[in-house]
């Protein structure tokens, strides 16, 4: 369960229910793309997607992000068969909650996240993207097995509420809808995301019931800044400093008003975990 | 805030254009939007003037510390969020030093305050002040580290004991440099108001029952204090939260003018100090305390600080330059697009993830996207071209240039235009990396 809140984010102030934050361990099928001290906090792990998750499970992450970059058809192009056992061994190995990603290609993911979602009947997976220009097959295929989907709208409130309405016309209940309005990291604009979160959550709260879904934040994208990750020593060591830069990123999106965030390093996701304890904590 | 009608009431009415609009209700909307300042008016009366001053004083007091150019002004807060107005004046942190320290080892505070500052496209991110403890309990000690402080350290000075005494001690001894007194406890908040008047010096006034912090405000003010901070001292995220969040919430909505100041959170106690501090930078707080500062918790804080103090009525812009990314030569393609800061990020960081040597022209499209400043006719070909001329890119590289994919349509004319050749590029910035890697290849194989 995520979303649900009756008020800004942990204010004990305005009396409401407060639903869960929850965080999402990152998980990818490729991971030659990430820094080598990252990678070396698992430990070898990052080399199967099933460890990975289940060392996220350790870590106490509250459920997984698996992001399928194998089936990208200009590099490995992995199969939706092939997928699909990535996603069941990895729904295995964790036994949480499962965010499923394909490789950012329309066509293939409506391809592997199809046969996902048919495999994975009944699991109740987070299906992502579905955007204004290709919902159809993804939200087609989450509906017919009982899948949720991730809508996917660029960084706009207005674009959001757009995509929940598209996707409500095509039959898919607000129930199984989780809102990425696009959280982009720290110097990279954060300032804009930060506001389109907040208005968001302050409509919903107002009563636009086409803004009332739980909201989800990509911390991970923080370590795609140049300053998180540049070879500079004088700005202190990459694991640290990347972890940070996620740290501030994933904290700010849950006081703007995330429901959700994905991480990548276990560092942030022990500082999120701890920050979200202690905002949650009753005085 | 005055509105616009309450402005207009106090204003001449002759519609006299010398503020330079064109009515006197038109200058009155101007002020209530904070675009014009009541002086723009030469005929407004001193009695008009005073009635104005006090209903159009920020809800939330500028209390000012330090001197000179490092002059930190703390508060002036209008809204709640910032996507209603730009925040005023940007949260300041400081780090800690004790009296009792041996010297080598407030050298080295200094020494780590001083190097805490970095460069980011024109802006310098800094840490802002320190915060002198006494814990030596000797007025003598705080007074002489004080005096030595100041004269090392020209950014504003934070004195923090729970003794009136001691604070007023150091306080005259640094009265000059406009120290920020801090920590008094309850029963010394009206000795220390009455030289925090007399001496100019602001204070702060500390509790964590918000009933109590609001009897000590009422009491330092009775005293003859003005500028005061208010310090919720806080013991843990959840309070930093609650206790700024309501302070706020009192001063802007209920127009409670005793909640009505600056804010300061010393998270020194507190387990995570970049969770906290990164708390305490979008929540209200106008001074966060912080025994120590890391580098690689430097840097993601300021840029935290820069991003929630940016106006949001303003899309942020990038210089028109050529920006060179991964060493490029006379040979590497050149790339181009909009000065929307957000544009611009993301084409940079693909452009470096590919690790492929670039040219990265950015063209002034007065903060647009592509799309949109193509429609707007604020990014044509001859917009590139003269900002090609302007760098002199063509001469730095022979390489192709890239147009952006959703611009194709301006390929021709702009190839015309500079004599080059002219390669439609991706219309998403993702697909840059995998791009440059073909560009690369084909060109090898030529």
């Amino acid at each position: 369960m995520a979303g649900g809140d009756q008020g800004m984010p942990f204010l004990s102030l305005d009396e409401g229910f407060q639903g869960p934050r929850l965080l999402a361990g990152e998980v990818v099928d490729d991971a030659s793309a990430f820094p080598e001290e990252l990678l070396a906090v698992f430990d070898g792990a990052t080399e199967d997607p099933a460890r990975w998750a289940a060392a996220w499970k350790e870590l106490g992450a509250d459920l997984i992000c698996l992001r399928l970059l194998s089936t990208d058809p200009e590099t490995g192009g992995a199969s939706p068969e092939d997928a699909v056992e990535t996603v069941k061994a990895v729904y295995a190995a964790s036994e949480l909650p499962l965010i499923v990603y394909g490789c950012g290609n329309p066509e293939r993911d409506a391809a592997t996240l199809s046969a996902v979602a048919e495999a994975m009947a009944g699991c109740r997976l987070l299906l992502a993207t579905v955007e204004e220009d290709h919902y159809k097959t993804v939200s087609a295929a989450a509906m017919a097995h009982g899948h949720a989907v991730l809508a996917f709208s660029n960084l706009d409130i207005n674009l959001a509420k757009q995509m929940n309405i598209l996707l409500s016309d095509f039959g898919v209940d607000r129930k199984d809808i989780v809102m990425d309005p696009l959280y982009a990291p720290l110097g990279m604009g954060l300032d804009y995301s930060y506001s389109v979160n907040e208005r968001i959550r302050l409509a919903a709260l107002s009563g636009d019931r086409m803004l009332q879904c739980p909201i989800i934040s990509d911390a991970s994208a923080a370590w795609d800044v140049g300053d998180a990750t540049s070879d500079d020593p004088e700005l202190g060591d990459i694991l640290a400093r990347g972890s940070n830069w996620e740290i501030v990123t994933g904290l700010s999106a849950l006081l703007s008003g995330a429901d959700m965030l994905i991480v990548r390093s276990p560092l942030a996701m022990a500082s999120l975990k701890a920050s979200i304890a202690a905002l949650g904590e009753v005085q | 805030m005055a509105t616009a009608i309450e402005y207009f009431k106090l204003l001449p009415k002759t519609n006299c254009k010398d503020c330079g609009q064109p009515t006197c209700l038109a200058f009155a909307m101007l002020l209530a939007n904070q675009k014009a300042e009541l002086d723009d008016c030469p005929h407004i009366s001193q009695e008009a003037k005073d009635a104005l001053a006090e209903s159009s004083a920020p809800p939330v007091r500028t209390v000012e510390i330090g001197s000179g150019e490092r002059l930190l002004p703390m508060g002036g807060e209008t809204v709640l969020f910032r996507h209603e107005r730009r925040f005023v004046n940007p949260v300041a942190y400081a780090l800690t030093l004790d009296d009792d320290w041996a010297p080598e080892l407030r050298e080295e505070t200094l020494a780590k305050a001083e190097s805490l500052a970095f460069d980011r496209v024109g802006m310098i991110f800094r840490l802002d002040a320190l915060c002198l403890r006494c814990k030596s309990g000797d007025p003598d000690t705080f007074s002489a580290v004080a005096k030595e402080l100041a004269e090392r350290w020209d950014g504003p000075i934070i004195l923090q004991s729970s003794e009136a005494s001691l604070l007023i001690t150091a306080g005259e001894a640094i009265a000059s440099h406009k120290p920020l007194l801090h920590g008094v406890d309850a029963a010394g908040v009206e000795e220390l108001a009455a030289f925090s008047k007399k001496g100019g010096c602001p204070m702060s006034v500390s509790s964590s029952d918000l009933r109590t912090l609001a009897e000590l405000v009422e009491k330092a003010r009775a005293a003859g204090a003005e500028d005061l901070v208010l310090d919720p001292v806080a013991d843990g995220m959840k309070g930093i939260l609650e206790s700024n969040t309501a302070l706020r919430r009192s001063a802007l909505k209920r127009k409670f003018k005793t909640f009505g100041y600056p804010i300061l959170n010393d998270v020194t106690a507190l387990e995570d100090p970049l969770a906290a501090a990164t708390l305490a930078t979008v929540r209200y707080s106008s001074l966060v305390i912080l025994d120590d500062l890391p580098v690689e918790q430097a840097l993601p804080l300021f840029t935290l600080r820069q991003n929630i103090y940016t106006d949001p009525q303003v899309p942020i812009q990038v210089k028109q330059d050529l920006y060179p990314i991964n060493d490029p030569d006379e040979d590497s393609p050149i790339l181009f697009t909009t000065n929307f800061s957000l544009t611009y990020f993301t084409v940079r960081a693909d452009i470096e993830k590919s690790r492929m040597p670039v040219w990265l022209q950015v063209v002034d499209t007065e903060g647009l996207s592509v799309l949109t400043a193509y429609s707007a006719g604020k990014f044509n070909p001859e917009h590139v071209a003269a900002a090609f001329e302007e760098s002199g890119v063509l001469a730095k590289s022979s390489g192709p240039v890239v147009v952006p994919g959703l611009v194709a349509r301006m390929s021709g004319k702009l190839e015309i235009e500079i004599d080059r050749k002219v390669i439609v590029g991706t219309n998403e910035s993702t697909a840059i990396p995998r791009h440059l890697k073909r560009l690369a290849e084909s060109r090898a194989q030529e």
